[in-house]
């Protein structure tokens, strides 16, 4: 039985991962990854996707949230933004891949930033409320963009249209849009990767650190020479640009971008993978976007099977799955707080000091 | 000038329901520093109990709202004790979080019951209509306006003779100096509770009224009262109304007024609540203590 871990080199102490055991889970978990698509259905790829898709958003809010102790009740209209940002290029302009996804990050990136702009004076309480305004105002924006420029401009506008369709996705001269769940698997999961290991590392850089520290204690973070305020906007800005990422991922994904997808209940959803993932973790983030895609699914999975049993359960299923939903939030706020993550190191350490207590 | 009158009152109305809305609101924040987002979902809730004992009970009106207030105030105090309770000394994400947790479950439970479809309210308000200035207004808006202002007096008085009312004024200045004056905090905690969730019934029942059924939209009125309690101060009982008279208009007006096509009157409360934000966060009369970064 190991009795700690102890670094002899500089190297070896800024390793990610540098356990044995930390490293064959780690393979395991890539040859899983490489190997799923092969034998999943496209119902289960779907999942997958959706899984890596609100991960990525996740990690973003967490970088703002977990990280930097800002809440924000409105990233599902940051993730809107680079949506149709991603959208309306492709559609309108005709814009490949390459070009949409960095737009929508920066156009995400840009409108966060400005909604981070009451974080400068405001926090805790007053910036939930400030960023829950900001969705509304979002949404209101792309729901009625078209009829404000029409009363403008006095001529038919249509940008947003009732949803903006992209008909064709390519990508290396791969048509994406034939196969989307399984083509998309491989361009999701990368995204998803490079934003763990940039997140991950960013809170080992001087940028990071300065982050968490006016997470920790703000006043204390200023003396020390942090310009609070610029970094909260900054951590604005990165946190929507990411949301931007994974707007223009899932408008390329699914073809159709409709403001349905970013309502309040999604930025709730968001918020509630961080709660139950675990709060500044960045694999609980994904632990998180894993549990609060899955829930609904075995829920209504539960739900075919009862069918006959329990006649009438289809129709009250959406109801089933928003309560289990609220369940897990309030449950894992009072019993486990740091969430999904904490359990699993809870789970390695009994492992780990087995048989002894402690 | 006939539009213009119709339009005042009928902001007035809706302003003073959400006045008494956001009182419960200014009262669960001021004692327990606890920002209720499932408030709306209480305003359901008082609907739809109305409707259990009314409708499916066929319990004479007046008793009925009695029980609904009593079930509201039982609801209100359950909540305090098995979800808010264990809160206490968490950070504010996490207070914040469970309360929306609450919200997502309160919805549930009420979509599980009643489906989402509305449910028809009898009218127990008298809605004939009658001639004001010249101006035809229905006359549940009138009753509205009067419930509502009876309603914020007799709160009011409650704060200033009741001894429950005095103690949580007290617990909402120092929660230590009323903890050593003998004050029992979580008494305090239930009966704010209890009050906000017998100020939402009684306020779904009167929009359910008015309105002509109990449904999910009249949660969408409750997220008014943020714009509401912002522009009042969060911890003004004296802003809580004129806070909702002042968005009720706002409202009204520019749902009449500007293209119906915009639906300004839905987002105009939340840009006021941006621009309070930036320029006076603590409101109209809200204290000048606020965390400033």
């Amino acid at each position: 039985m190991e009795s700690g871990i102890f670094h002899t080199t500089y190297a070896k102490d800024m390793q990610l991962r540098p356990t044995w055991p930390q490293r064959v889970r780690l393979i395991l978990l890539f040859v899983l990854l490489f190997a799923f698509p092969f034998f999943a259905d496209a119902y289960l790829l779907n999942l997958a996707n959706s899984i890596a898709l609100f991960a990525i958003a996740a990690i973003g809010l967490n970088i703002l949230v977990g990280f930097t102790g800002q809440i924000s009740i409105g990233h599902a209209a940051f993730v809107g933004v680079g949506a149709f940002t991603a959208g309306i290029l492709a559609r309108n302009l005709n814009m490949p891949i390459f070009v949409t996804i960095p737009a929508a990050c920066l156009m995400a990136g840009f409108v966060g930033l400005i909604f981070g702009l009451p974080s400068a004076r405001l926090k805790g309480l007053y910036l939930a409320i400030a960023t829950l305004a900001a969705q509304e105002i979002v949404l209101w924006v792309i729901q009625r963009g078209d009829t404000i420029m029409s009363l403008l401009t006095s001529s038919r506008v249509e940008i947003f249209g009732e949803s903006v369709t992209i008909n064709k996705t390519e990508l290396f001269g791969i048509n994406m849009s034939a196969n989307p769940p399984f083509n998309f698997y491989w361009l999701i999961m990368f995204f998803l990767i490079v934003t763990a290991l940039f997140t991950t590392n960013l809170f080992r850089t001087r940028f990071g650190r300065a982050l968490v520290a006016i997470r920790d204690q703000d006043i204390a973070a200023q003396v020390i020479g942090v310009d609070i305020r610029r970094y909260k906007l900054y951590a604005f800005a990165l946190s929507s640009f990411i949301a931007g990422l994974a707007g223009a991922l899932i408008a390329h994904y699914r073809g159709v971008v409709s403001y349905e997808r970013f309502t309040i209940d999604v930025s709730i959803a968001l918020l509630s993978m961080l709660i139950i993932g675990g709060l500044g973790s960045v694999s609980g983030s994904i632990y998180g976007a894993i549990f609060v895609v899955l829930l609904p699914a075995i829920l209504s999975n539960i739900g075919i099977a009862l069918r006959d049993v329990i006649p009438g359960i289809q129709s009250i299923m959406p109801f089933i799955q928003n309560g289990a939903f609220g369940v897990a939030i309030i449950l894992f706020l009072i019993l486990e707080p740091q969430g999904i993550a904490k359990m699993w190191r809870n789970v390695k350490d009994y492992f780990k000091l087995w048989p002894f207590r402690y | 000038m006939e539009k213009f009158i119709q339009l005042t009152i009928s902001g007035v109305s809706e302003g003073a329901v959400l006045a008494l809305v956001a009182l419960g609101f200014v009262l669960i924040y001021k004692s327990s520093d606890v920002i209720n987002f499932a408030q709306g979902e209480l305003l359901v809730v008082g609907g739809y109990v109305a409707f259990v004992l009314i409708v499916l009970l066929g319990i004479p009106w007046p008793i009925a709202i009695l029980l609904t207030v009593a079930v509201a105030a039982a609801i209100g105090v359950l909540i305090e004790h098995l979800v808010l309770r264990p809160m206490i000394g968490e950070p504010v994400i996490s207070v914040i979080m469970i309360t929306i947790g609450l919200s997502v479950l309160l919805r549930a439970i009420m979509g599980i019951l009643f489906g989402t479809a509305p449910v028809k309210l009898p009218q127990f308000i008298p809605n004939a209509p009658v001639t004001i200035l010249g101006a035809t207004v229905a006359e549940d808006r009138l009753w509205a306006i009067a419930i509502a202002s009876v309603l914020v007096g007799a709160l009011t008085l409650f704060f200033r003779q009741n001894r429950d009312g005095i103690a949580m004024r007290a617990v909402a200045d120092d929660q230590q100096a009323a903890l050593s004056m003998g004050i029992s905090v979580k008494r305090i905690w239930a009966v704010a509770w209890a009050i906000a969730a017998m100020t939402a019934a009684l306020g779904g029942m009167i929009l359910a009224s008015i309105l002509g059924g109990v449904g999910g939209d009249i949660a969408t009125i409750g997220l008014f009262v943020f714009p509401v309690v912002i522009l009042g101060g969060l911890d003004s009982i004296l802003g809580a109304v004129v806070g909702g008279v002042i968005i009720g208009l706002l409202r009204a007006y520019a749902s009449g007024y500007l293209p119906p096509a915009l639906a300004a009157g839905d987002i105009l409360p939340f840009i006021v609540l941006v621009i309070i934000l930036m320029l006076r966060p603590y409101g109209l009369f809200g204290q000048k203590i606020i965390e400033r970064v």
